[in-house]
């Protein structure tokens, strides 16, 4: 060593000295901590920004206009038999019910004695949402006491309306719309002074299925929330057992060969293939050659499942590879088989990280959308999917979905609701994911 | 046990319980352990020496087929158990390890409780019949580790819990548990400190009057302290095997002599 340093610079002997190299080494560690931390100020900026986006254009969705409506209801009209039956009220459709409403519009008008000058009976009675009629048949079907009564009724008031309480129509604005008059903006002011016009939380938009182009106000997410259950169901059930056999076997019992090599290189594989593929293999097996129903939850579940188990798969051989080679030592060292080994001592402590990975499989399945484009999962969808199992073959919608759905929608009341959906989807993600990490801490072991 | 006792061994004529054959190991195409036949004798320490990579731990692990659980490994020769070979296709590995059980050089209990720890062999053996059968296994067993009065208040907290030391009595506690014939250990004492070590040496000189115990170490002092026969291994080569003393005082092989007197290795 002695005889190699006669070429070298000489060393400063005072630790305390800043030569050019301590200072340069340092410079180059402060630019990194300073790229480190700016990286990390882009990174929360955008998730600030996306967040707030989101939050502002759709927490109205979750705050609807409501007019509340003395209403009477005539026997007459409403149970032409006279029976008092289901059947009977059943042979009055909604186009009944209108005339009821535009009439405790026009009653509640007088009463307050409010005149606005221009304004038609029609006008009134077009504050109210086109799906009023309906609701109040339903209320009537369900509740045949109320013939013959005065009841107090929350009806939704129309798009427009809900829009011009939340700010996004103005007066300019609705002189060259089609869709609403001045005067019926007008009329919404003296409602709302009397307290019969509000902005109210909207349970139906959580609960009510999706509603057409014309009501947006009526727009749900009951479907869409079922049918993502659904298929979150079936996702659960096919991938995390399939998934973690699978690991397992090739973790713990599979010869290193040629062929195992080549199953694992393609696990990998399908982790990378683009979703939509996912689709089009759901649409040409599932569909065309099983002969499974459009639409049906059972479709997106199983075609989410294929997508699905190479994530789970591979979080759980990394998470049975991370367990100590010498805790498998141990129990096949005191006479324990392969499987007791493995079943006794390596899965349950795999089983954290199993869990958070099954549950990050889940949450990207939950969020996924192209794939359930291909099999039909965008029709528009009214009906409730009965209970499972028989409900998973009936059409329903999913929640990534519908908001594709409404974002193609031209009444920009729908911009509201889409972006009140995206809320419901994260505030779903967001608790998965924080399950995950609770899990994750509560059972994670040292060793 | 600290000194260098090289006297008052009772090196008799016990009966062979472990011979080997002809022994011949492949890791692939490195051919890892050649040629080595051996006796291992009943209720008697025999140690396995050499420099690292010689293969002492991987002929040990021979003994109950460990080298089953490595793809890659191959065991050509014959390696008889009381005169049975061990590697008959017959013979089913998870019974030979119940009856040759082994310590590793890490301390490995398993992340359960002390109790569990060690009923889990009679458990998934089926050796007790009732709660009673079993905790009196798993006390008997503590007592043979010498580690009873230690734990034996906290039967319930978890083994990973315990000192170094206490973790590698645990595990001998937990491969007794399942009475087994011979005890395999794998530089047992390596990662312990001098104090815990003493105590594992001292406990293996009590296991001998019951098993017969095979144990690798790399320290020679070790083996003189504890062994009753030593084997000196190098480079997959069983040089020299042999009485203790005589191994340590009177090497035959050029090898062995450098290896002890510290020129090799």
């Amino acid at each position: 060593m002695t005889d190699e340093t006669a070429g070298r610079v000489p060393r400063s002997d005072n630790a305390m000295a800043m030569d050019a190299r301590v200072r340069r080494r340092r410079a180059a560690e402060s630019r990194f901590r300073a790229y480190g931390l700016i990286a990390c100020l882009i990174g929360v900026a955008a998730l600030v920004t996306l967040l707030a986006t989101v939050l502002t254009n759709g927490i109205g969705a979750y705050r609807q206009a409501f007019v509340t409506l003395e209403v009477a209801l005539p026997a007459d009209r409403l149970d032409p038999d006279g029976t008092g039956t289901r059947e009977s009220m059943q042979k009055v459709s909604t186009f009944g019910y209108g005339p009821l409403i535009a009439e405790a519009v026009e009653r509640t008008l007088a009463d307050r004695g409010v005149v606005i000058e221009g304004a038609t009976p029609e006008d009134a009675a077009g504050l109210i949402s086109r799906e009023a009629p309906a609701q109040l048949r339903n209320y009537v079907l369900n509740n045949p006491e109320v013939l013959d009564q005065t009841v107090e009724f929350n009806f939704l008031a129309g798009g427009r309306i809900d829009g011009y309480l939340k700010g996004r129509v103005t007066m300019e604005s609705a002189q060259r719309d089609s869709n609403v008059t001045p005067e019926q903006l007008q009329i919404a002011d003296v409602l709302q002074e009397e307290g019969i016009l509000s902005l109210r939380f909207n349970p139906g938009f959580i609960t009510q299925p999706d509603a057409s182009d014309q009501r947006p106000e009526a727009a749900g997410l009951g479907v869409a929330i079922l049918g993502s259950l659904y298929m979150m169901l079936i996702v659960l059930v096919l991938a995390l057992p399939i998934g973690v056999a699978a690991s397992i076997y090739l973790e713990e019992f599979a010869p290193r060969s040629r062929w195992t090599d080549i199953i694992e290189v393609n696990i990998s594989n399908l982790a990378a293939v683009p979703s939509i593929v996912f689709g089009i293999l759901g649409l040409a097996i599932f569909i065309n050659f099983a002969g499974l129903p459009q639409s049906a939850p059972i479709v997106g579940g199983l075609v989410l499942t294929l997508m699905t188990l190479p994530t789970i798969i591979i979080a759980t051989r990394a998470s049975l590879r991370a367990v100590p080679p010498s805790i498998r030592d141990a129990a096949l060292g005191v006479g324990a088989s392969r499987m007791q080994a493995v079943f006794h001592h390596v899965l349950p402590l795999a089983a954290p990280g199993i869990l958070t990975g099954t549950i990050i499989g889940i949450a990207q399945a939950l969020g996924e959308t192209a794939p359930l484009l291909l099999i039909g999962m965008v029709a528009f969808v009214r009906g409730y999917p009965s209970a499972p199992p028989g409900g998973l073959f009936d059409p329903a919608s999913a929640l990534p979905v519908q908001v594709y759905n409404w974002t193609q929608r031209s009444d920009p009341a729908f911009v509201e609701r889409a972006s009140g959906a995206i809320i419901a989807l994260l505030v779903v993600l967001i608790t998965l994911n924080a399950l995950a990490v609770i899990l994750r801490r509560r059972f994670e072991r040292r060793w | 046990m600290n000194d260098m006792r090289l006297v008052e061994r009772q090196v008799d004529d016990r009966e062979i319980k472990i011979a080997a054959k002809d022994v011949q190991v492949f890791y692939g195409t490195t051919h890892a352990i050649r040629d080595v036949n051996i006796d291992i004798k009943d209720r008697m320490v025999t140690a396995f020496i050499g420099p690292s990579g010689c293969g002492k731990s991987t002929f040990l692990r021979c003994l109950n087929r460990m080298n089953d659980t490595i793809d890659a490994a191959r065991v050509h020769g014959s390696i008889t158990l009381d005169g049975q070979d061990i590697y008959d296709p017959q013979i089913d590995p998870v019974q030979l390890r119940a009856r040759v059980g082994m310590v590793f050089q890490k301390p490995n209990p398993f992340p359960k409780s002390i109790y569990d720890n060690v009923a889990y062999g009679p458990r998934i053996h089926g050796l007790s019949r009732s709660k009673a059968d079993l905790d009196e296994i798993v006390e008997s067993s503590l007592r043979r580790a010498a580690i009873w009065n230690e734990v034996k208040d906290r039967l319930h907290a978890p083994g990973t819990g315990l000192s170094g030391g206490q973790q590698q009595r645990l595990c001998i506690a937990r491969a007794v548990a399942t009475q087994p014939e011979v005890l395999l250990m794998d530089e047992p004492c390596s990662a312990l400190d001098p104090i815990a070590t003493a105590q594992v040496e001292e406990l293996i000189d009590e296991l001998r009057s019951q098993f017969s115990v095979v144990i690798v170490t790399h320290s020679m002092q070790q083996a003189a302290r504890v062994s009753q026969r030593t084997a000196f291994f190098h480079l997959g080569n069983l040089v020299e095997y042999g009485e203790t003393g005589q191994i340590f005082t009177n090497p035959q092989d050029p090898r062995t002599e450098s290896y002890i007197s510290g020129r090799i290795g």
